[in-house]
């Protein structure tokens, strides 16, 4: 049987998800006999999301023109995508961004207001990408099939997620240990 | 005093005329959500959480304000009322600015237990991401706006327990908030006992006690240096 | 006071009331055109033509053609004229020695008037709502002579229920059954509360009766004082209405007077006093218990139900609480008694109901029409028709209504036959809509309504109003896809079932019907288009 193919991408994160997922440890050796890692951040060097993933671990809530190119593409291009943590739910603490209103306002009070050597908005076209004027969790922009919330979610959580679904049965996902904000 | 009897979700009951049905249905051991509802004091029926189906009523009704009457049939568990609970829930984390990972009662908060019974793994709903104040204009306690449910427990634990009524709602719909004194900063409301009621009623971290936050772990650096400079030269100078 | 004075009171004003009466508008509607300017220039014209021994100006209510003001009558001529100027009012003088009134003569003909009938509004528009011999040349207060003297509280009771009334607020609930429960309940302190928190966008029936006819309302309400047990009434008017205020204080302070308000009302045992309270413009006060905390002196909350106030009410008093239109009623019942009204209607809505015919339609303002009377015939006869172009759809009971669709304009218009089609008769606004209305904008405007005066205490109400309005936003800017439309769907389904009180029950009704009569114009403007068109933006 072909092996699944497994992506993970991180979007508007602290990438505490990822390390939560490298502390599986030595179940990463089990996982690794059954999965084939095609694209992301901590386990591969490809810089092209492949076609054909079968399922995909997102990390993060959706804040620049980037991340919404590349859930887009992920998207289209996986089989089961699954919102990985509090910023792909809910965009977490991100998100605290938006309560000052639109991408402007946030680059000034950062950039400018709290600036303090040389202030300036940071401006560099096709280099830099552009805020989008709110953070959002991922499934407010394209279809999610599943959520593991948990910031990070433990360890543990990801394995009792990912299991079944190797087996090709969908994860229950109830009760404290499996759906627990923060 | 005259007893009824009824059925919770089967569960054969019988209580004192006058009882409401969430007291009802914990004498029955089946156990009923809620957020707006607390022991001791009035109940609103605000959250509607609480809500359940009984036989030959074609309304849902709030079991902390209905009273039981004789062969009442009631459930409590429905698909129907699962799923609005749910919706109930979803609609709070969608209207306020609750991020559990960084807030005070993460892992002791009424509504993120809340969140796990009903079985939100997501909200359906767009988060509004509200624009809310905070108040930590008092000596030891802080409200922050973005956590409120305005479940009123505050308004009512203050009102009917302590006797003080600091805290009202001001504003309508959306715009609804609470309020301290005459929408005054808290710290600033004379009427205000400091008794910490409100803190304990509060079901999130929207009443906080101060210092609980990671930002306020604040150090004293000069201590040792103000210790030894008493020792030593026995000046008890900062 | 006693039967003879009160009917030398009548003989008096019938006495002094002049053969010619121009009755002239001084509503609000018709204040708003000037008709204070024409009235004083009326009274100019009398002046100056000497006619003052059988010519009387007289500013009266509502004459009910609000679109057309404002109106002067000549009684007993039967002229009406319309859009009167200042200018207009020496040609009308004239007319009544034979020469030309320049202003346009409206006709009285015209369905929109043959076709009603008046029972609440009987005299709206013909007497001085702010002169209480007026009412009782009218034939005022004799009812409430006749149940304090002719009948016992039981008999005023059972008078009611036969005639088969129903609240005129908009739910529709037996009045006879919740007189009947008030009357029942035990308790030294009961209550009347008057609703005349009229609120609904483009209803403005409670608004005419109170400025046209205050003391109907008050006759009313000693009557149901007497026959459930009350001794003390307060009418909730909002602030938005100072005019119906102003006659209102008036109208209690003459009815006080001559103490057909007060204590020993006719000589017998039976106190009753009313008072104002004004609302400060929240809508959410118009819902029954909401309106109980207002009058206390709280927050405006609505509060679950039961208790019902006729349990529960006022500071814990068993408490009725009618509607203006309501009240508005019970003087005629009684005077011209059960059945007589019972025969007026459907079998299961009798007598007339108040419409505020506004929108896109040609006669523009109050009618009074008989239950039972088809949408069609009160739209198309009656209203004209839309000026340009086709009827398109008809909005019943305000942000708790519906919209219904013309192919439906043969439905009856009772309460049960409305809920049936997805409205409700509500308060009395009917806003007539044309082909060039965007039908998800009107659900939009509803939502936007509703959104602003929930009161806040529920979550489904006060996040699910909220929740809808952006949903149909997002789909008036054709980013929405079908599955925004099942949830909206769900949405509404869940606000309506788990609501508190009436404001949130009913607010996905704007939604549901349109989503129910009109789901092409959803559809055609989502992304995923299931008739295959592409999206467009509103």
């Amino acid at each position: 049987m072909a092996k699944i193919k497994l992506a993970t991408i991180w979007l508007c994160g602290c990438s505490g998800c990822h390390m939560s997922f490298l502390d599986l440890d030595e179940w990463l050796l089990e996982l690794a006999e059954k999965v084939d890692v095609v694209y992301s951040p901590v386990a591969s060097d490809v810089k092209e999301y492949p076609e054909d993933v079968d399922v995909c671990l997102v990390e993060g809530g959706v804040a620049n023109e980037e991340n919404l190119e590349l859930i887009r593409i992920a998207r289209e291009r996986t089989k089961f995508l699954i919102s990985f943590g509090d910023c792909a739910v809910t965009a977490n603490v991100p998100a605290l961004r938006n309560m000052l209103g639109g991408a402007e306002p946030v680059l000034k009070r950062c950039y400018l207001e709290l600036g303090d050597a040389n202030p300036q908005l940071p401006n560099f076209p096709g280099i830099v990408p552009e805020l989008l004027d709110r953070v959002r969790p991922v499934h407010e922009l394209v279809h999610v099939d599943l959520f593991m919330p948990g910031c990070p979610p433990p360890a543990d959580r990801i394995q009792a997620t990912i299991e079944p679904l190797l087996r090709g049965e969908k994860p229950v996902m109830e009760g404290r240990e499996m759906i627990k904000f923060g | 005093m005259s007893v009824k009897t009824l059925t919770i979700d089967g569960v054969d009951v019988a209580i004192e005329e006058g009882a409401t049905l969430l007291t009802a249905a914990k004498e029955a051991g089946v156990h009923i959500p809620t957020l707006c509802h607390l022991e001791g004091v009035t109940d609103v029926g605000a959250c509607r959480l609480c809500l359940v189906e009984i036989e030959g009523i074609n309304k849902l009704l709030p079991a902390c304000v209905t009273e039981v009457s004789e062969g009442m049939k009631v459930h409590t568990n429905t698909e129907t009322l699962q799923e609005y609970r749910r919706m109930v829930v979803e609609m709070l984390f969608s209207e306020g600015n609750h991020i559990c990972a960084v807030c005070v009662v993460n892992g002791n908060c009424q509504l993120q237990d809340a969140a796990i019974e009903v079985g939100m793994d997501h909200t359906r709903f767009p988060y509004r991401f509200p624009q809310r104040d905070v108040d930590v204009s008092h000596d030891r306690f802080g409200l922050d706006h973005n956590r409120c449910i305005l479940c009123t427990r505050c308004v009512r634990v203050c009102d009917e327990i302590e006797g003080a009524h600091v805290w009202d709602v001001a504003g309508r719909g959306p715009a609804s908030r609470i309020i301290s004194g005459l929408a005054q900063p808290w710290g600033e409301v004379e009427a205000c006992t400091s008794c910490g009621k409100c803190v304990d009623a509060c079901p999130t971290g929207s009443l906080f006690r101060k210092g609980s936050t990671v930002a306020e772990m604040e150090k004293d650096r000069g201590k040792v240096e103000f210790l030894v400079t008493a020792r030593e030269e026995h000046k008890w100078t900062r | 006071m006693d039967l003879t004075e009160l009917q030398e009171i009548a003989e008096a004003e019938r006495q002094a009331q002049k053969s010619i009466r121009v009755h002239c508008c001084t509503s609000t509607g018709c204040q708003a055109a000037n008709s204070l300017g024409v009235k004083k220039n009326l009274e100019g014209a009398v002046k100056a033509a000497d006619l003052g021994d059988r010519v009387q100006v007289v500013g009266v209510g509502c004459m009910g053609f609000c679109g057309r003001g404002p109106l002067v009558e000549i009684d007993p001529q039967d002229k009406l004229y319309e859009e009167v100027t200042p200018d207009d009012a020496a040609s009308i003088i004239e007319s009544l020695n034979g020469g030309t009134a320049t202003a346009n003569e409206g006709d009285l003909n015209h369905p929109f008037f043959a076709r009603q009938m008046r029972i609440v509004r009987e005299t709206s528009g013909k007497i001085d709502p702010e002169r209480i011999e007026e009412y009782i040349a009218a034939g005022g207060y004799q009812s409430l002579y006749k149940v304090i003297h002719d009948m016992t509280p039981a008999e005023v009771v059972d008078q009611i229920s036969k005639s088969g009334l129903r609240g005129r607020g908009g739910g529709g609930y037996p009045t006879g059954l919740k007189w009947a429960t008030m009357a029942k309940m035990p308790g030294e302190q009961k209550y009347v509360i008057c609703n005349a928190d009229e609120g609904d966008p483009g209803a403005f029936m409670d608004r005419s009766v109170l400025e046209s006819d205050p003391h109907r309302v008050l006759e009313g309400m000693a009557i149901a004082g007497y026959a459930v047990g009350a001794t003390q009434a307060f009418i909730y008017v909002r602030a938005e209405y100072p005019l119906a205020i102003d006659r209102l204080q008036k109208a209690i302070k003459q009815a006080k007077r001559l103490s057909l308000l007060g204590s020993q009302i006719f000589g017998s045992p039976f106190d009753f006093k009313v008072d104002i309270r004004i609302g400060a413009g929240a809508f959410v006060c118009g819902e029954e218990t909401a309106l109980i905390a207002s009058v206390e002196g709280g927050r405006g909350l609505p509060r679950p139900r039961p208790p019902y106030p006729a349990q529960s009410g006022l500071w814990g008093c068993p408490t009725l609480i009618n509607n203006v239109e309501t009240f508005a009623n019970i003087a005629v019942i009684i005077r011209e008694g059960a059945e007589w009204y019972a025969n007026i209607g459907t079998e299961k809505s009798k007598g007339t109901k108040v419409f505020a015919l506004t929108g896109k339609i040609r006669n523009n303002g109050l009618i009074e029409v008989p239950m039972g009377i088809t949408l069609r015939e009160i739209v198309e006869e009656m209203g004209g028709g839309v000026p340009d172009g086709e009827v398109k759809a008809v909005q019943t009971g305000g942000p708790s209504g519906g919209c219904i669709p013309a192919s439906l304009l043969d439905t009856p218009v009772d309460y049960d036959s409305l809920v049936t089609i997805g409205s409700m008769m509500g308060s009395g606004g009917m806003v007539v809509m044309d082909e060039t209305t965007s039908m998800i904008e009107v659900a939009q405007f509803y939502m936007e309504f509703c959104r602003g005066e929930t009161c806040g205490k529920c979550i489904p109400c006060r996040v699910g109003t909220v929740q809808m309005y952006q949903a149909l936003t997002k789909i008036l800017k054709g980013e929405a896809t079908m599955r925004d439309i099942e949830q909206l769907e769900q949405l509404c389904g869940m606000v309506k079932d788990t609501s508190l009180c009436g404001l949130g029950q009913t607010a996905p009704n704007p939604v549901m019907s349109t989503l129910r009569y009109f789901r092409d114009e959803y559809l055609v403007l989502l992304q995923d288009s299931p008739n295959g068109k592409v999206a467009v933006k509103s």
